[in-house]
């Protein structure tokens, strides 16, 4: 086993949470009144895990660098979110869900994780409604579900596209109950600068105010961090301005092995770069390809004129379009999973179908969804034989219904009429698997440090399904942490609060001051952006959707450039002790262009394709992901030494007990 | 696209603020309104000048931390959009844009353009959930039928996301629009049913501490409102107070 224990319980694998939960200690209620927990992040899995131990009892501190808890990104995620219900009968199990995930994932992930999360889906559905969520529901009071990639069923529960919103306010209500109870304290807008340890075991932080700028100690019995993913390495992608590693990255540094950072999902259908300054890109949910069919045209000089201006996609038959989705995978057509999908696009684009000025877009049409919905509609509403324009009103009707909020965002951002004319979509940066290594127990390397959420890189492998972030995140806040945590923290009944005036608080806060004192006297040639673009470019040229050794070797050479040429010459105005956001991104953009480096490196170790990395060298004839099970069965977990070159490799080995390894087939 | 961009700075919290002018030029149709303030930034950092600061975050309308006060409506011209989603071609060159931060007595100024909203979560602590435990052992989640119209109803009031524009567009600062959003969502849900009344009253009562003014009707709210929050709710929260207030 090593280094690494996973942790995971014997016994059959249906019954492993269930056996755990029992076996495990837990801590009585008056003791819980005297332990502190830190919980830094307040999305799903932040948010779900303070209410939940606050109402068990502890005293929480939670953590955001947002003005308010309910800011978190975790209210971006718009699709929905998938419980193994089988309200639709269709099939639909536990089993079924943990074996979607597994393949989802492409052979990458934890078994017994997976089939908690899956056991536990249910539970989140249940517990959401009882919390007012409002979820879809059909006329005769019963909730509804669409389909998303990569499943055959119909699993995934909405709340119109504003899924995550949804959820997250219902956190944030349960925070907010037990923030009127005096049962936790919630600091926001203050960024974690540190993990502090204490013999060994994580005992709080290091926190900066960010209205005044003061540098605060806070301590604790435990820290969860649940501070997201860190796909801003990329400089644009589909996360917040603010979403960054720090948190993560300061544990790593402190002893948190970090796993598989170089699986990374790009999702494909995203709103393509229009220009130089664009700061962010915005996703177009995933639902979507419920109903819109993704193609490109079949002729080169089609795309061509569509490029120039000089033929509109309307103009374009049926026959003179490329339906490539539906023509390479035809079991899953437009549903095949986010990295299939995303290749899929750039292969077309690479070879000239691009359909925008740059050539790296192609189109998500809804006419036929519409038509289709408008002669429904028609039916259901006694109009015996509709005229097409009637048809077309009706359907477009349907559509806004149901995806209202994403035509309404598209058309705001790009201008044209979604409903009229077939959307543009591109691949972008959108959720990252990997993360901080935990065990089953959501423990990372360091005693007393928790990680939840997408910031751990438990249970999606090396693809995350859609619809299943939400899913995870509250699964590992509402129910795995609140037992896990406990049976750690049964053996601190006795330690007493742990004071802030320990050394190990002094040297911490020392360290923290030196660093961001070093950041303000940066020469001055550049600003932190000018940075964090370079930076980006160089991951997603190199580190990208396709990546090969030569590529990678290179990036890993120019981000280590990169990162000497910023602390020699980056620019970061004004003071430490007032509000300060070129200070903020400084120290973000600081650790990205770390982690920037071991993702390289992570990618260039992986002599295989899987899920989203894949690497050009391993791919079948066809162009598919090229699996090496015989090396790489493994999760990546790098040990800190220093440069991330110096990062040393433990590897856990994966076990399959209850799933036959195959070659992902979505055909 | 060339500008005059008539900025609020304001040192700190403590401090006196003014307006600053700044000229800016290269600005294309395509760029988001923050993307121009980007642009700006870059420019006033090349020049060894402090940046202007701003609240924002997931730039695609949803997260409800941007803000401003843009040619005196919050959100600026655009309707049913945040100030990250507005876009430059809104504008034409040689435009002047007054930028200001959310202007309300219980929205205080922390730094430029940045105010602190706190106000808001203390009226969501006083109130806005229901008390059940997440422990997770609830009903099953279909054991309740909710009628499709009350639980779609439901969902138009929750999508409030919380960014203070109402308050920024109302005379007299009211929160009404916000508080009657959450207040309605839960009204609508028999899950939220059975504390109705403890909740409204406990939501407006903070609501007044924080030194929010009072509701005329004028509308201004609704219009404003980037998610297109309806005033029903803020008639749905004068029937539930008023009930909930005579029963005693």
């Amino acid at each position: 086993m090593g280094i690494l224990d996973s942790k995971v319980p014997s016994g059959p694998l249906a019954e492993k949470w269930t056996k755990h939960k029992n076996e495990i200690h837990l801590v009585n209620p008056a003791n819980k009144r005297n332990i502190d927990i830190i919980v830094v992040g307040t999305g799903l899995a932040g948010g779900s895990a303070a209410a939940t131990l606050a109402e068990l009892g502890y005293n929480v501190k939670t953590f955001c660098y947002q003005d308010s808890p309910r800011r978190a990104h975790s209210i971006a995620a718009q699709g929905g979110i998938n419980a193994a219900k089988n309200y639709q009968g269709d099939g639909d199990s536990p089993y079924r869900l943990f074996y979607d995930t597994i393949k989802g994932g492409d052979y990458r992930s934890r078994e017994a994780n997976v089939y908690r999360l899956a056991e536990e889906s249910a539970n989140i559905i249940d517990q959401c409604v009882a919390q007012g969520v409002p979820f879809a529901r059909e006329y005769g009071g019963m909730l509804d579900n669409r389909s998303f990639g990569g499943v055959l069923v119909s699993r995934t529960f909405y709340a119109k596209g504003q899924t995550g919103q949804q959820l997250l306010l219902g956190c944030y209500a349960a925070m907010n109950r037990q923030i009127n109870r005096g049962k936790i304290k919630s600091y926001n807008r203050h960024e974690m600068l540190d993990l502090v340890l204490v013999d060994g075991k994580a005992r709080g932080i290091i926190a900066r105010d960010l209205v005044t700028g003061e540098i605060e100690r806070h301590s604790g019995h435990a820290v969860v961090l649940a501070t997201g993913g860190y796909g801003n390495v990329f400089f644009l992608s589909t996360n917040a301005m603010g979403s960054n590693v720090m948190a993560a990255w300061r544990a790593h540094r402190r002893g948190a092995f970090f796993a598989n950072p170089c699986f990374t999902q790009i999702h494909p259908t995203c709103i393509p770069v229009s220009g130089e300054h664009q700061s962010k890109l915005t996703l177009m949910s995933e639902s979507l390809r419920n109903d819109g069919r993704i193609w490109v045209p079949k002729r080169l000089e089609d795309a061509e004129a569509i490029r120039e201006g000089k033929l509109k996609p309307t103009q374009l038959v049926e026959e003179e379009r490329d339906y490539y989705l539906e023509r390479r995978y035809p079991a899953f057509g437009n549903l095949v999973p986010r990295d299939v999908a995303s290749r899929a696009a750039k292969e077309r684009c690479d070879a000239g179908f691009g359909v925008n000025k740059t050539g790296e877009a192609v189109f998500l049409d809804f006419a036929s969804a519409i038509m289709r919905y408008g002669r429904e509609k028609a039916m259901t509403s006694g109009i015996k034989e509709p005229d097409e324009h009637t048809v077309r009103e009706l359907g477009e009707e349907v559509i806004e219904e149901k995806y209202g909020n994403l035509f309404q965002m598209y058309e705001k951002i790009v201008d044209t009429n979604p409903y009229k004319t077939p959307m543009m979509i591109y691949p972008a940066v959108h959720y990252t698997m990997g993360g901080l290594w935990v065990d089953y127990n959501l423990q990372t390397t360091i005693p007393g440090c928790y990680c939840a959420g997408e910031a751990n890189f438990s249970d999606h492998g090396a693809n995350r399904l859609g619809a299943s972030a939400l899913m995870q995140g509250l699964a590992d806040g509402y129910f795995v942490l609140p037992y896990t945590i406990g049976d750690y923290l049964s053996y601190d009944i006795r330690t007493g609060k742990i004071s802030t005036d320990l050394p190990e608080f002094e040297v911490a806060e020392a360290g923290v001051r030196e660093r961001l004192e070093k950041l303000l006297s940066g020469k001055g040639e550049h600003s932190v952006d000018y940075y964090h673009k370079k930076l980006g470019k160089i991951m997603w040229n190199k580190c990208g959707m396709a990546r090969n050794a030569g590529d990678l070797q290179e990036a890993i050479d120019e981000i280590a450039e990169l990162r000497a040429d910023f602390w020699e010459n980056v620019r970061v105005p004004g003071v430490l002790d007032n509000m300060n956001q070129e200070l903020e991104k400084a120290g973000r953009v600081a650790d990205f262009l770390e982690l920037g480096e071991l993702f390289a490196k992570d990618a260039l170790h992986r002599n295989e394709s899987c899920g989203g990395h894949f690497r050009e060298e391993y791919q079948t004839p066809e162009g598919e992901a090229l699996r090496d099970d015989m090396n790489f069965k493994y999760v990546a977990a790098w040990e800190y030494k220093g440069e991330p070159k110096d990062a040393v490799l433990h590897k856990e080995e994966l076990k399959y007990e209850n799933i036959e390894l195959k070659t992902r087939s979505y055909k | 696209m060339k500008l005059t961009l008539k900025i609020w700075r304001q040192k700190d919290a403590a401090s006196k603020g003014q307006m600053v002018d700044y000229p800016i030029s290269g600005i294309d149709g395509d760029m988001s309104f923050l993307e121009m303030l980007d642009v700006l930034n870059e420019e006033l950092n090349n020049k060894g000048e402090q940046p202007v600061e701003f609240d924002h975050d997931c730039r695609e309308g949803i997260c409800g931390t941007c803000s401003l006060q843009i040619n005196g409506e919050p959100h600026g011209p655009d309707r049913m959009v945040t100030t990250c989603q507005l876009h430059m071609r809104k504008f034409i060159d040689g435009d002047t844009i007054v930028i200001e931060p959310f202007r309300a007595t219980a929205f205080p100024v922390i730094k430029d353009l940045i105010v602190d909203r706190s106000s808001f979560d203390r009226i969501q602590q006083a109130g806005g959930y229901i008390s059940v435990n997440t422990s997770g052992h609830t009903v099953d989640a279909n054991a309740i039928p909710i009628d499709k119209h009350d639980a779609d109803e439901a969902m138009d009031a929750a999508t409030c996301i919380g960014c203070g524009a109402c308050v920024a567009a109302c005379k007299n600062a009211s929160a009404m629009l916000f508080t009657s959003a959450k207040v309605s969502q839960f009204a609508l849900l028999p899950q939220g049913r059975v504390e109705a009344e403890d909740r409204v009253r406990n939501m407006v009562r903070q609501m007044d501490l924080e030194g929010f003014g009072n509701c005329t009707n004028t509308g201004a709210c609704e219009v404003e409102c980037p998610k297109g929050i309806s005033l029903d709710n803020i008639a749905r929260m004068n029937r539930e107070y008023l009930s909930a207030t005579t029963k005693g």
